[in-house]
């Protein structure tokens, strides 16, 4: 049983907002979902699965009737949470669901306005007593997780900058990417240090805003006009310190989603052709590039160096929007985007600076909660028909 | 700097009750499972390795190594530094570092465990040794 091929992309839908006081986070749900049902050419009322994370008000029943559903139509439901990453286990999950003959039309959501206000706490995990007052945030534990690969493989703040100077280059084309501006190496180690050692623009941005897919069956995908993406492979992880023992924080789940999704798709990374890649930091993506197996362990510092993350330029053009390092990280979670991006790229419907010639096949990796810690991450590979 | 940090006080439930109540002595206690010999930390009943419920409490040393470390100098609350710690027993714990100079922080370094009162029960936490 596989889900290879078994699920198409038919609509996507970024909203152009990164900046939304006046709006309410389950409106920015609705404005999203409208969107991708426009894209595809489609009507709501066709919907028949329904997919959301922790970043849903009220979770999915709310949203279900917020978004005024059909429910007499309305078959399938998930909500399940993995962070930033939910997004791209979801698109698995609606493939699964799709394959099985449980719903045909799938609407996938994500909003939220971490820029305008205090996002709510995440709920405990039993370690709570044992690690809440330590102060792990997003900043620092990664922070943990670049200075233990510095330890161990000798990677270096000028390389980790590289990856921040591609996104900065592909931004400059996207007229909605928060910082449009390009940088360099230098202005990267000159900015602030935040956690060690990681400085500010090891950092991704903080927006409002939101996203939203449409997934289906091929027969429908094939009577929609949109160009065709696929859905070739997938898999889904999670790792976390289990009670201490072989501590390593510098591979992440990552190093069992990716190998899961390629296996299922039939391909190997060396066939990819464009590569969204979660960013919440620069670490990140160096970590997740080794762990997908782009390059070898401990060797994502020569890897990302010197553009070759640049589309155009280097021999793996990543984020082309500009990424969550400058574009966009809506509700500090950025697997919606990732797969957004790719989905155009197959399309060709990049802007025409960043497109990747003849993109037909693209991965979609993302991770959610924290790396030093415990966290999930989830890969789609996807082509284009 | 830290002396001054209010910290918060642990919940405690009955299956980490112990770990608290020796804290308070001045303990640091880690669990060990009787069946496959593996220490582990956060404390659990049933051994997340082999699975037995046969886990003993067990004093550990308070001495180990820094595995990572990061100082978050961006905080409302002032710099603290974050990291884990392998026990000499064998399991790396996550603490924040305290009582010494966190711009000097070094992977490997000897560090031992200290504990700072909170409301409740006092919290561990690790200084240069």
């Amino acid at each position: 049983m596989t889900i290879k091929g078994k699920a198409y992309i038919a609509g996507i839908y970024e909203h152009p907002t990164r900046h939304a006081p006046d709006k309410s986070t389950a409106q920015l749900h609705a404005e999203v979902a409208k969107g991708a049902i426009e894209d595809a050419g489609i009507s709501k009322d066709d919907v028949d699965g329904y997919f959301c994370a922790g970043d849903a008000p009220g979770g999915a029943w709310p949203m279900v009737d917020y978004l005024g559903l059909n429910t007499k139509k309305l078959r399938h439901v998930d909500s399940t949470e993995t962070g930033g990453c939910s997004y791209i286990i979801h698109l698995g999950h609606a493939a699964e669901a799709i394959a099985a003959g449980k719903c045909s039309i799938a609407l996938i959501t994500l909003a939220g306005k971490p820029r305008t206000g205090v996002m709510p706490p995440r709920a405990a995990g039993a370690e709570v007593d044992f690690e809440s007052a330590y102060g792990a945030t997003t900043h620092n534990a990664y922070g943990m997780c670049a200075m233990r690969h510095m330890h161990d493989y000798g990677t270096t703040s000028e390389q980790l900058a590289w990856i921040k100077v591609a996104a900065s280059h592909h931004a400059q084309y996207n007229p909605h990417a928060m910082l449009k501006d390009v940088v360099t190496v230098e202005d990267v180690l000159n900015s602030p240090m935040i956690s060690d050692p990681l400085h500010r623009m090891d950092c991704c941005v903080v927006s409002d805003g939101g996203g939203a897919l449409i997934v289906t069956t091929p027969e429908i995908a094939k009577s929609l006009k949109k160009p065709l993406v696929k859905l070739i492979g997938h898999g889904e992880a999670m790792k976390g310190p289990r009670g201490g023992k072989d501590l390593d924080l510098t591979y992440s789940a990552g190093i069992w989603s990716g190998p899961r999704a390629f296996e299922e798709a039939g391909i190997t990374p060396k066939d990819i052709k464009y590569a969204s890649i979660y960013d919440s930091f620069t670490i990140t993506v160096l970590m997740q590039l080794e762990d997908l197996g782009f390059c070898k362990k401990g060797e994502g510092g020569k890897f990302v160096a010197d553009g070759n993350l640049i589309s155009g330029v280097g021999k793996l053009p990543f984020n082309t929007d500009g990424g969550g390092l400058c574009s966009n990280h809506p509700v500090n979670r950025g697997g919606m985007t990732k797969i957004i991006e790719a989905v155009r790229q197959l399309r060709g419907e990049a802007h025409p600076k960043v497109q990747v010639k003849n993109c037909d096949l693209a991965i979609a990796h993302g991770t959610g909660g924290l790396l030093g810690v415990r966290h999930a991450a989830s890969t789609a590979i996807l082509e284009r028909v | 700097m830290s002396e001054a940090k209010k910290y918060p006080a642990p919940v405690t439930n009955p299956e980490t009750a112990a770990f608290w109540d020796a804290a308070k002595q001045g303990k640091f206690m880690i669990k060990r499972c009787t069946a496959c010999g593996e220490a582990h930390y956060f404390p659990r009943s049933i051994c997340p390795f082999c699975y037995s419920d046969k886990t003993v409490w067990e004093e550990a040393s308070g001495e180990g190594t820094i595995y990572t470390w990061s100082l978050m100098r961006k905080s409302p609350t002032g710099p603290y530094a974050i990291g884990y710690v392998t026990l000499k027993e064998g399991p790396s714990v996550q603490t924040n570092f305290v009582d010494c100079d966190l711009e000097k922080l070094k992977i490997g370094q000897k560090v031992k465990v200290v504990f700072k009162p909170t409301d409740g029960a006092p919290l561990p936490f690790f200084t240069v040794a």
